[in-house]
């Protein structure tokens, strides 16, 4: 059970070194964790799920607006099923509230029978377009001038920072190494008598490996290239959100979705497993992979979006404006491919579909890992994970008299508005995947996450980070 | 599991509203104080500084909760009210577990914080070194840590001239404050001494327009009132003042909460609209300073203690608003026959400054007051408009609404 943070790499060499520890990286280890390898994950953030991962819509897809036949497609269902089953077993919360596509004018209308059509040939027979009294009743805070929807019943809104750190809590574990501020700075053969793999040059030295999966996200196409490969390039997409407070949850019962243009998905209105309501993403094609702000443009014309789609919300206190980066490329499909010649796989171009892909896809890379002439061994059953509860659909801590009479800390509460306890920040602190940052701290326990952003907890909350921080450098 | 018992009056929050209560309620029966921070004292419990009376926050906190206990009251610390199970029980969590209380009367006294940076919308990056004054002062005060080296304070409402103490207090250079109005809020003296003395520039008709950094901050992009754009180095920042009431179980209680101060809409004695609810303090309007809060809370005391008596509650009151230029009024409702507002004074907030203005009330077009101000109105800060006139209203009528008539600068 290894996370490095600091220091030289191990000698010797991985069979395995997957770049890249975001949904997609975590998901990959947690798969070959099943194996008997040596598995080693090179990350660059402090954090798991540090960059993309971390700023999406929180959506368990199903895939229905998929291009039929894309790879895209097949994984994405494949992953839904496989993430909703996992996700009950690891308690990772998922609410399937569903989803309406919301048609606004007649030309977005007359688009929805073809999206019907397609979402039955991406296997969700379900799909159906209801009119508009139907859409009132269902959702009645909704803004005028709605003529119709699609509704997608099997859609749902899904914890995206539990579903990292539970790949990564399992991978780890299970004995894979997780090597955390660890940038990539390039990759070579090794040197002949050396076994025939890759060295890779790391900010924390060097490590060797037999086989390697690129699963860096943004930089994915700049490892590709890395390696000799030209076939896609990164570019990053920003989308800002703006978070809600929890009483525009009780406006909003479905994830509302716009029509799809060529321009992208649209902004949407949901509601998040927190209890909140999320209104976003923009879509700005980006140079700068590092671009994560907000800006005044952008939030304007989400509350102006908002402000049609659920009039109410815009009168909320805004807890959150944040912004992601999607690695989108000039392709209309996930970018996975396997270089046997190379034992090198390549997992780029990877859309916010990828949450919800993310099991399928760490199945097929494994399966081309093998087809390079990896040999996999048996596989067995990893030892189960049970992920602190975020969602508030389920009982949380501060609720449970049968926890807190076994440990009274999980009933003092120290983040207010998000309603979390010492106990639990304790737990995250000294879990196996530790933060590396008051942010990582607030994606596992949703402390200093509320409407007050620390004016009440904000102080109690460092100081414990800090204790345990000056604990651990002794 | 969830264990069930009543008491007479069940006080939310302990801090100078709450305690203030509590001190007047010795003959109220059994009376318990909910606190949810491990210290009772609210604000001023990291307040180091003068301006409470004699004292400073810490010396004026231990007054307050003496004189509480001293009148019997049992005041907790460390729980949590989670939500209402009825129109006057309340859910509660700490580390004896999980309560359901009923009580005859429920105070809310749950204070009000300072809006952070998400709120306002200020674009930018996400960086740590983003403070509230309420953070900051709680991290250097009561935890003795530095909050960075360089800072920037958004405000000039008295609490942003708080922060510059604590700021210099703690060793950090300011390099500027920021004020989207054309001046300071706070006292001449303050602003005079900071600006001169201590040499911290405040920029005025400026707002910040963006956060820079990656983990930490780098600095603030500040934008004047004709576009002029200029990058400002710091590794800290305090959003300051801007301050909202902490509603959030008022309104899961269904209290209704007053558009312009989004606290709870209350009489001129502290009576909400549900029968039994009482709400003072901080709760009904921003930020006034502790004593005012805690001379509420006593007032609000004697109301509860007629309450208990078998006042009616009262079925029909009539609704006060302001108009533009003026921000708030409280309270909200007249009742009529009722008592006069707190002091015999109503307080209201402008949103810009006006000198000397005019105020105006008036119910279905009829005057029922007039009053010029001897001082110049400034936002954030309130100002008292005279409550005389309140037997004058109509039971039957109307709205009541403040307007001011005004030279604004």
């Amino acid at each position: 059970m290894t996370v490095t943070t600091a220091g030289e790499l191990p000698d010797g060499t991985y069979d395995v070194v997957v770049v890249g520890a975001g949904v997609v990286g975590t998901a990959i280890a947690r798969e070959l964790a099943r194996h008997p390898l040596r598995t080693a994950v090179v990350e660059a953030a402090n954090d798991v799920g540090d960059a993309t991962s971390k700023a999406n819509t929180a959506i368990l897809h199903t895939g229905f607006d998929a291009v039929p036949g894309s790879l895209e497609s097949r994984l994405v269902r494949e992953g839904q099923r496989r993430l909703a089953a996992y996700a009950t077993e690891s308690g990772i919360p998922v609410e399937p509230v569903g989803a309406l596509l919301v048609a606004w004018d007649e030309e977005q209308r007359a688009a929805l029978p073809a999206l019907a059509e397609k979402a039955g040939r991406n296997g969700c027979p379900d799909a159906r377009i209801i009119g508009a009294d139907e859409v009132y009743r269902r959702e009645p805070h909704l803004g005028p001038g709605a003529l119709a929807a699609l509704d997608v019943p099997g859609e749902s809104i899904i914890c995206p920072w539990t579903t990292t750190l539970s790949y990564a809590t399992q991978a780890v574990r299970a004995g894979v190494d997780l090597h955390l501020n660890c940038r990539l700075h390039d990759v070579s053969r090794t040197p002949d008598g050396e076994g025939d793999g890759h060295s890779l040059r790391t900010s924390r030295g060097t490590v060797r490996t037999r086989y390697l999966v690129n699963a860096a996200g943004l930089h994915s196409d700049t490892v590709d290239r890395a390696l000799g490969h030209d076939d896609f390039t990164v570019t990053p997409r920003r989308g800002q959100l703006i978070v809600f407070d929890k009483f525009a949850r009780d406006l909003v019962r479905h994830i509302l979705l716009p029509v799809p243009t060529a321009l992208g998905k649209g902004v949407l209105v949901a509601p998040t497993v927190y209890g909140n309501v999320l209104l976003g993403p923009t879509a700005e094609d980006l140079d700068d992979k590092a671009a994560t702000g907000s800006t005044a443009g952008g939030i304007a014309v989400l509350r102006e979006k908002g402000r049609r789609i659920v009039p109410g919300l815009i009168d909320e206190e805004v807890t959150a404006v944040y912004a992601g980066l999607r690695a989108a490329t000039e392709h209309d499909d996930f970018q996975i491919r396997a270089h046997p010649g190379q034992r090198y796989i390549t997992v780029g171009g990877i859309r916010s579909t990828g949450l919800t892909a993310s099991m399928a896809i760490a199945a097929y890379v494994t399966e081309l890992l093998a087809g390079a002439g990896l040999g996999l061994g048996e596989p067995r059953d990893l030892e189960p994970v049970r992920m602190p509860n975020l969602g508030e659909a389920f009982p949380r801590p501060y609720q449970r008299a049968e926890l807190i009479a076994a440990d009274p800390e999980y009933g003092v509460l120290v983040c207010h508005c998000e309603r979390v306890t010492r106990g639990e920040i304790r737990d995250a602190l000294a879990g196996p995947v530790p933060p590396g940052s008051l942010d990582g701290l607030r994606r596992r326990t949703r402390a200093r996450g509320g409407r007050c952003q620390g004016f009440y907890c904000g102080a109690e909350v460092r100081e414990l980070f800090d204790e345990r921080a000056e604990v651990q450098r002794g | 599991m969830r264990s069930e018992r009543t008491v007479d009056v069940l006080v939310v929050g302990a801090g100078p509203a709450g305690l203030a209560t509590a001190a007047r309620l010795a003959d109220a029966g059994e009376v318990e104080v909910l606190e949810r921070e491990a210290r009772a004292g609210g604000i001023p419990r990291h307040c180091h500084h003068g301006g409470f009376g004699q004292r400073t926050g810490p010396q004026y906190v231990r007054k307050l909760t003496g004189e509480a206990a001293r009148a019997g009251a049992r005041l907790r610390t460390s729980v949590t009210v989670t939500g209402w199970a009825g129109p006057l029980t309340l859910d509660t969590t700490s580390a004896q577990g999980l309560e359901r209380i009923t009580a005859r009367a429920v105070v809310l006294a749950t204070g009000a914080r300072e809006r952070p940076r998400s709120a306002r919308l200020v674009p930018g990056s996400r960086p740590a070194g983003v403070f509230t004054t309420g953070e900051l002062q709680q991290t250097v005060h009561l935890h003795g840590r530095s909050p960075g080296t360089r800072a920037v304070v958004i405000g000039a409402e008295p609490v942003a001239y708080s922060a510059v103490r604590t700021l210099l207090g703690a060793g950090v250079e300011i390099a500027a404050m920021i004020t989207g109005l054309p001046r300071h809020q706070a006292a001449v003296t303050d602003a005079a001494d900071t600006r001169l003395r201590r040499r911290v520039p405040l920029l005025t008709d400026a707002t910040v327009a963006e956060l820079l950094g990656r983990e930490r901050l780098s600095g603030i992009v500040v934008r004047h009132a004709d576009g002029r754009r200029a990058v400002i180095a710091c590794d800290t920042v305090v959003f300051t003042g801007d301050f909202v009431p902490d509603h959030e179980l008022a309104r899961r209680g269904g209290v209704l909460l007053d558009p312009g101060t989004r606290g709870p809409a209350v009489d001129s004695a502290f009576r909400t609209a549900e029968p039994g609810v009482f709400a003072a303090g901080n709760l009904l309007h921003g930020a006034e300073p502790a004593l005012y809060a805690a001379r509420e809370g006593g007032l609000a005391a004697a109301a509860v203690l007629r309450h208990l008596e078998g006042a009616p509650w009262p079925a029909e009151q009539i609704p006060v608003r302001t108009e533009d230029p003026l921000g708030w009024v409280a309270p909200q409702r007249i009742t009529p026959g009722g008592p006069p507002p707190p002091y015999g004074r109503f307080l209201l907030r402008t949103t810009r400054f006006l000198v000397r203005p005019h105020l105006v009330v008036h119910q279905d077009g009829r005057i029922l007051h007039r009053q010029r101000l001897a001082h110049t109105a400034v936002p954030n800060r309130s100002f008292a408009v005279s409550g005389s006139w309140v037997g004058a209203v109509d039971p039957r009528g109307g709205t009541v609404i403040f307007t001011a008539e005004q030279r604004s600068i």
